[in-house]
C-alpha cells in the first residue's frame, strides 16, 4: 500500500497547486511541497526494511490482455532514486518559490512538475517492463511542458521540441524493445525478466532488443550522438534543468541500464555498445563544457559528460564498476543539482549567464560563491568532496578492464582525459564567474540572492562534504542494497573511504588535477583552435532536417493525392493486386485435391454469353445506352447462374434488383451526356487494360482456386438448427432473419440511410436537360404507352397479391422480406413508368420516407422485444397456431423482423427511384410540346 | 466447369475493372455495377457449385448446398444496388454543381447543355 502511496501522493499533489493562486505564492509551494514530503517520510518509513534485504512489491491487474500490471518494487536502486527525486525534488520547490517572477504561473509550474515528480517515481518503482515504459513516455511529455514553460519564447518552444522528439523517438524503441524482451521471457513482469537472463542471451533475438533498449536509453540519457537535445533544453527555467538534467530525467537513462543491467549485461554486445558509447560522450561533452560561453550550457554539457562516464561503468562488465556507477549517480545529482542552482542565481540577480560578462562575483554573494565552489570541488573530484570516491573507483575499474584487449590502456588513459577536462571546466566555472576582476556590462549590481534560494544549494553541498568525508558511514548502505537489485550476485563487499594508499588510480586522479590546472591556465589557446572550427548549431541543424522532412512529406503528399479519383482508384488497384498476387504464388498448385465438375453445354453457353456480354459492356462504353444494355444481359445472366447452382433466392433477387437497377440507370442517363468523349491516350488505355487483365487473372485463379479445393465451413451448423431452433426451413432466409439477423439490421440500415441520402442529393438539383438525344432527334413527345398503362393497372394487384406470397412463404421456401419488397417496388414503378409521375402521385399520396424508417423501427423493436422475455437481443420464438378456415400455421417472431425488412427495402427503392422520377417531371419535354 | 466459372468471374471483374478507371462518372457506376456482380458470383461460389441441392430442408435427410454465403450475397446484390443508386445520383449532381462528369470534378469544356 505504501508502494501506491509514494507514487499517487505526487500525482495528486500535481492538482494541490492548482486550488491556490498566482498571487499567493507561499500558499502554492507549500501546498505542492505536502504531497511529495509524505511521500518522503512514508519512503524513510521503508527505507531500513529495504537496506535489510527485503524487496517490498505490490502488484494490481490492469489490462491483462496486454500484460500491464500496475506493479511496483521498492528495492534498492528503486530506494535510492526515489530518495533522490523526492528529496531533491522537495528542494527544487523551495528554489522555485522564490526563483519564479510575478509573470510566471506559478500554480501551473509547481503542476507540471509534480507531473513529472511522478512519472520519474513511476519509472523508477515500476514492476512491469510496459508500466515502466508508460511512465518513461510521461517524463518525456511532462518534460516537454517544463522546457517549454516560457512559451513566449521561441528558444523555449524549439527546444522543448527537440526534447520531445528525440526522447519521443527514443521512447517508441524502448517500446518495441521491451516487447521483444517480453516475448523472449514470455511476461512482462520486472522480476521474472531479471531473472532470466541465460534465456534472454541465448536467444536471437537479444541482439535487435538490446539495441532498441539502449536507443531509447541513450536519447534519454543524451548519450552520443543524441547528446545535442540536452544543451537546447536549457532553455528551461532554471530550477526544471537543476531537477530534469541532474537528478531526473536524464537519469532515467542509465537507470534503465541499471535496472536492466541483471537481464542484459554480460554479453559481448552490451561491453562494446555500452562502454564505448560512454566513453565517447564523456569526452565530446567534456571538450565542449570547456569551450562554452553560457553557464547552463557549460553545465549542461558537462551533465553530457558525466552521463558518459555513468553509462561507460554499466558497461564494462564488471560488479564493482556496477557499484561506481550507481554511486555516481547520487554524487552527480548532488552536486549537479546545487551547481544549475547556483547558475539560476548568478542568472536571477546579474541579469546573465554570459561567462564573459561575469567576473568576481564573490565581493558581492559571497555564500554562493562558497557553495558553488564546494559543489564544482566535487564535480572536479577533488578529495574530501563526494565526487573524488567515485571517480577514484571509475579510474579503478578502467584498469581492470579487458576492453578493446591489447589496446586496453586506452580506457584508462582516455578515462584520465576526461578528469582532466572536468577538472578544468570546474576550475573555469568558478574562477571565471565568481573571481578574476571585475563583472563588466551587468544590467543590475548584483547581491547575494534571498536565503531561501540559498538553503538548497547549502544542503546539497553538505551532502557533498559529508560523503566525501564519512562515505563509508553515510553511503555504505545505501550503495549496497541499490547495487543487489542491479546485479546477478550479491555486490562485492565496499570498502569505502577516502585513502586507499598510493596506487595508480590516486596517481591518475594527481595526473588529472594538476593536468585540469595546466589546460586551464593554457585555455586561450585551445579557445583560439576551437574557433578554427565553423560553430555548428545543433538547433537550427534539428529544425532543418525537420523542415526537410516536411517538405518531402509534403512532396509525398502532394505526389500520391494529387485530388485525382483516377489516381487513386489506380493505387488502390495496383494494392490489392500486390498483396493478392503475392499470396498467390505462395500455394503450390492452383488445382486443388476436389474432382473437376463436367460442364454441361448449357453452363457453356450461358458462361459464353455472360462473357460476351461483359467485355461489351466495358469496350462500348462510350455508347452509354448499349453499354447500359449489355450490363443489364449480364445481370440477367447472373441470375440464371444462382438459379443454376441451388440459389433460388439469390436468383429472385438478382432478378428484381436487376430491374430497378436498370430503370435506375435508364433515368440517370437522361440526365448525363449520353456518349463519353474519347479522351483516354492510348497509353493509359494500354496501362488499364493491362491492369484491368491482371486483375481479372488474380481473380480468376483465387477463384478457381477456391473452387477446386473443399471448404469446411459453419454452415452445417445453420442446416442442422435451422428447423429446430429458427422454425423455418429455407434455411438463407432463417440465417438472415434470426441468426446472422444483427447483420440484417445493419444492413437494412445502410439501405434506409442510403435512401435518405439519395433524397437528400436530389433535394435543389440542378438539372441538365437535354432537349434532344445524342445524334440531335428531339425527344419522342409521344404519350404514355396506352398498352403498357392498361397492362400494368391489371398487373399491380396480381404482382402485390406475389409480393405476399414470397412474403409469407420465405421462412420455408425460396422468398422473404428483401424479395418481397423488391417485387412490390418494382410493380409500383411499373405504375410511375406506365402513368407518369402526377398520375401515380395522386394515387400513391403518400412519403416513402417514412415507410423505410418505420421498416427499421419494426426490425429493431422485433430485436428489443425478445429482452423483454430475458432472452438476448434478436432471440426469435416461434410456434404453431391454428387459425379458423387456414388451418395449422407456423409462426415466428423472424416474420416480424422480416416484415420490417420488407418495408424497409420497399421504402428505401421507391425514395431513390421515384423521388429521382419526380425531379425530371416539370421539365419533361413532352409536358413542354404541351403547353407550347 | 470450375475453370468456366473463374474465368467468367475474372472477364467480368476486369471489365468492371476497366470502366471505374474510366475518366467520366457514367461508366465508372457501371463498371462499379459491374464488378459487384463480379464479387458477388465469386462470393457465392465459396459455397461451392452445386446443382439441385438448395438450402430448403425437407423432410428427408439430404444433401444441401452451403447456404452462409447465400444468405451474405443476397444481402450483398441488396446493398450494392443502393450504392449503384447512390454513386450515380451523385454523378447526376456534380454534373449539376460542377458543370461536368469528369470524376475528378474538372471544370472543363463541356458546355452546357440549354436548361429549360
Amino acid at each position: 500500500m505504501s508502494l501506491l502511496l509514494i507514487v499517487l501522493l505526487p500525482l495528486l499533489g500535481s492538482l494541490l497547486p492548482l486550488l491556490s493562486s498566482n498571487q499567493r505564492r507561499h500558499q502554492c509551494a507549500l501546498l505542492t511541497a505536502a504531497m511529495p514530503l509524505v511521500a518522503l517520510l512514508v519512503t524513510l518509513r521503508e527505507t531500513p526494511g529495504i537496506l535489510a534485504g527485503e524487496v517490498p512489491r505490490l502488484a494490481l491487474s490492469w489490462v491483462p490482455a496486454l500484460g500491464l500490471d500496475l506493479a511496483f518494487r521498492l528495492d534498492g536502486l528503486s530506494l535510492l532514486f526515489v530518495l533522490l527525486i523526492l528529496g531533491i525534488g522537495l528542494l527544487i520547490i523551495l528554489y522555485a518559490r522564490h526563483y519564479l517572477s510575478e509573470t510566471d504561473n506559478m500554480p501551473r509550474f509547481y503542476a507540471y512538475l509534480m507531473l513529472f515528480m511522478t512519472s520519474m517515481l513511476g519509472i523508477v518503482m515500476a514492476d512491469n517492463l510496459i508500466l515502466l515504459w508508460m511512465f518513461w513516455e510521461l517524463t518525456s511529455l511532462s518534460s516537454f511542458l517544463l522546457i517549454g514553460f516560457w512559451s513566449h519564447q521561441s528558444a523555449a518552444r524549439k527546444g522543448a521540441r527537440m526534447a520531445l522528439a528525440v526522447t519521443g523517438m527514443g521512447g517508441l524503441a524502448l517500446l518495441a524493445g521491451l516487447i521483444l524482451i517480453g516475448q523472449i521471457v514470455g511476461t512482462f513482469d520486472m522480476q521474472t525478466v531479471l531473472d532470466s537472463r541465460d534465456v534472454i542471451l541465448a536467444d536471437p533475438r537479444y541482439l535487435p532488443a538490446l539495441l532498441l533498449i539502449l536507443l531509447g536509453a541513450f536519447t534519454k540519457s543524451a548519450q552520443f550522438p543524441f547528446q545535442f537535445w540536452l544543451p537546447q533544453a536549457m532553455a528551461a527555467p532554471t530550477p526544471v534543468s537543476a531537477f530534469l538534467h541532474s537528478a531526473t530525467m536524464v537519469k532515467a537513462g542509465v537507470f534503465l541500464l541499471a535496472r536492466l543491467h541483471p537481464a542484459l549485461a554480460g554479453s559481448q554486445a552490451w561491453l562494446y555498445l555500452v562502454s564505448l558509447t560512454g566513453l565517447v560522450t564523456m569526452l565530446y561533452g567534456a571538450y565542449f563544457a570547456l569551450t562554452k560561453l553560457d553557464l547552463k550550457t557549460i553545465l549542461a554539457y558537462s551533465t553530457v559528460s558525466h552521463l558518459g562516464l555513468i553509462t561507460m561503468l554499466f558497461g564494462l562488465n564488471s560488479q564493482m564498476a556496477v557499484v561506481a556507477g550507481i554511486f555516481h549517480i547520487l554524487n552527480h545529482a548532488t552536486f549537479k543539482a546545487a551547481l544549475f542552482m547556483t547558475a539560476g542565481i548568478v542568472d536571477h540577480e546579474c541579469g546573465t549567464r554570459d561567462i564573459r560578462k561575469l567576473k568576481g562575483l564573490w565581493r558581492y554573494m559571497p555564500m554562493t560563491t562558497a557553495l558553488a565552489a564546494a559543489t564544482a570541488a566535487s564535480m572536479a573530484g577533488l578529495p574530501l568532496f563526494s565526487g573524488f570516491l567515485s571517480k577514484e573507483m571509475m579510474l579503478a575499474e578502467t584498469l581492470n578492464t579487458q576492453l578493446l584487449g591489447g589496446l586496453a590502456w586506452l580506457i584508462p588513459a582516455l578515462a584520465t582525459l576526461g578528469s582532466i577536462l572536468s577538472v578544468s571546466y570546474s576550475l573555469r566555472y568558478v574562477r571565471n564567474t565568481f573571481f578574476d576582476g571585475q563583472p563588466r556590462e551587468l544590467k543590475k549590481t548584483p547581491h547575494e540572492a534571498p536565503f531561501p534560494m540559498r538553503l538548497p544549494v547549502l544542503v546539497l553541498a553538505i551532502v557533498c562534504v559529508v560523503v566525501g568525508i564519512f562515505p563509508a558511514l553515510t553511503t555504505t548502505a545505501l550503495l549496497t542494497a541499490a547495487a543487489n537489485s542491479a546485479l546477478t550476485t550479491t555486490a562485492p563487499e565496499l570498502h569505502l573511504s577516502i585513502w586507499h594508499g598510493f596506487n595508480l588510480p590516486l596517481l591518475m586522479s594527481a595526473i588529472a588535477l594538476a593536468g585540469g590546472l595546466i589546460v586551464y591556465l593554457l585555455r586561450q589557446h585551445l579557445f583560439t583552435f576551437h574557433r578554427q572550427f565553423p560553430a555548428r548549431d545543433s538547433l537550427a541543424i534539428f529544425e532543418g532536417a525537420v523542415q526537410r522532412l516536411v517538405r518531402f512529406s509534403q512532396w509525398g503528399i502532394d505526389t500520391l493525392e494529387n485530388g485525382s479519383l483516377q489516381r487513386y482508384m489506380l493505387w488502390v488497384v495496383i494494392s490489392a493486386l500486390a498483396v493478392a498476387g503475392i499470396s498467390l504464388t505462395g500455394i503450390e498448385t492452383l488445382k486443388g485435391e476436389l474432382a473437376i465438375q463436367e460442364a454441361s453445354p448449357l453452363v457453356i453457353v450461358g458462361a459464353a454469353i455472360t462473357c460476351f456480354a461483359g467485355l461489351a459492356t466495358a469496350f462500348l462504353h462510350r455508347r452509354r445506352l448499349i453499354s447500359l444494355i449489355m450490363l443489364s444481359v449480364v445481370g440477367l445472366m447472373a441470375s440464371l447462374i444462382f438459379a443454376r447452382f441451388s440459389a433460388p433466392d439469390l436468383a429472385l433477387t438478382q432478378l428484381a434488383v436487376e430491374v430497378v437497377t436498370v430503370i435506375l440507370l435508364m433515368l440517370a442517363l437522361f440526365f448525363l451526356p449520353q456518349k463519353t468523349p474519347k479522351e483516354s491516350s492510348a497509353s493509359r488505355i494500354v496501362r488499364d487494360v493491362l491492369l484491368s487483365a491482371g486483375f481479372g487473372g488474380v481473380v480468376a485463379s483465387l477463384n478457381y482456386a477456391l473452387l477446386t479445393r473443399p471448404l469446411n465451413s459453419i454452415s452445417d451448423f445453420f442446416l442442422e438448427n435451422s428447423v429446430p431452433q429458427g422454425g423455418g426451413h429455407n434455411v438463407v432466409n432463417v440465417i438472415l432473419v434470426d441468426f446472422r439477423g444483427f447483420d440484417t439490421l445493419g444492413e437494412i440500415t445502410v439501405l434506409c440511410i442510403a435512401g435518405i441520402g439519395i433524397y437528400k442529393l436530389l433535394n435543389r438539383l440542378r438539372l441538365f436537360m437535354p432537349s434532344s438525344d445524342s445524334e440531335g432527334r428531339p425527344w419522342s413527345p409521344d404519350r404514355y404507352p396506352t398498352i403498357l398503362a392498361s397492362v400494368s393497372q391489371t398487373l399491380l394487384p396480381m404482382a402485390l397479391l406475389v409480393s405476399v406470397f414470397i412474403f409469407l412463404r420465405g421462412h420455408n421456401a425460396p422468398g422473404g422480406g428483401f424479395i418481397a419488397g423488391l417485387v412490390t417496388a418494382v410493380a409500383l414503378i411499373l405504375m410511375y413508368i406506365a402513368h407518369g409521375v402526377e398520375w401515380a402521385q395522386q394515387r400513391l399520396s403518400f412519403q416513402y420516407q417514412p415507410i423505410a424508417v418505420s421498416g427499421v423501427t419494426i426490425a429493431a423493436l422485433t430485436g428489443i422485444g425478445s429482452w423483454a422475455f430475458g432472452h438476448p437481443f434478436l432471440t426469435s420464438a416461434f410456434g404453431h397456431f391454428h387459425i379458423p378456415l387456414i388451418g395449422n400455421v407456423e409462426l415466428a417472431t423472424a416474420m416480424l423482423f422480416d416484415l420490417g425488412v420488407y418495408l424497409t427495402v420497399v421504402g428505401a427503392t421507391l425514395m431513390i427511384l421515384a423521388n429521382l422520377g419526380k425531379v425530371t417531371t416539370p421539365h419533361r419535354p413532352s409536358k413542354q410540346k404541351e403547353k407550347a | 466447369m470450375e475453370a468456366l466459372f473463374a474465368t467468367t468471374t475474372g472477364i467480368l471483374a476486369a471489365s468492371g475493372l476497366y470502366l471505374a478507371l474510366r475518366g467520366r462518372t457514367f461508366p465508372v457506376v457501371v463498371g462499379l455495377t459491374l464488378l459487384s456482380y463480379a464479387v458477388n458470383l465469386f462470393l457465392f461460389s465459396t459455397g461451392g457449385l452445386t446443382t439441385g441441392k438448395a438450402a430448403v430442408i425437407s423432410g428427408d435427410a439430404g444433401e444441401y448446398t452451403d447456404p452462409l454465403p447465400q444468405a451474405l450475397v443476397l444481402t450483398a446484390i441488396v446493398i450494392g444496388f443502393a450504392m449503384t443508386a447512390f454513386s450515380v445520383i451523385l454523378a447526376m449532381r456534380v454534373r449539376g454543381d460542377v458543370g461536368s462528369d469528369h470524376v475528378n470534378g474538372n471544370r472543363i469544356d463541356e458546355p452546357r447543355e440549354d436548361k429549360s
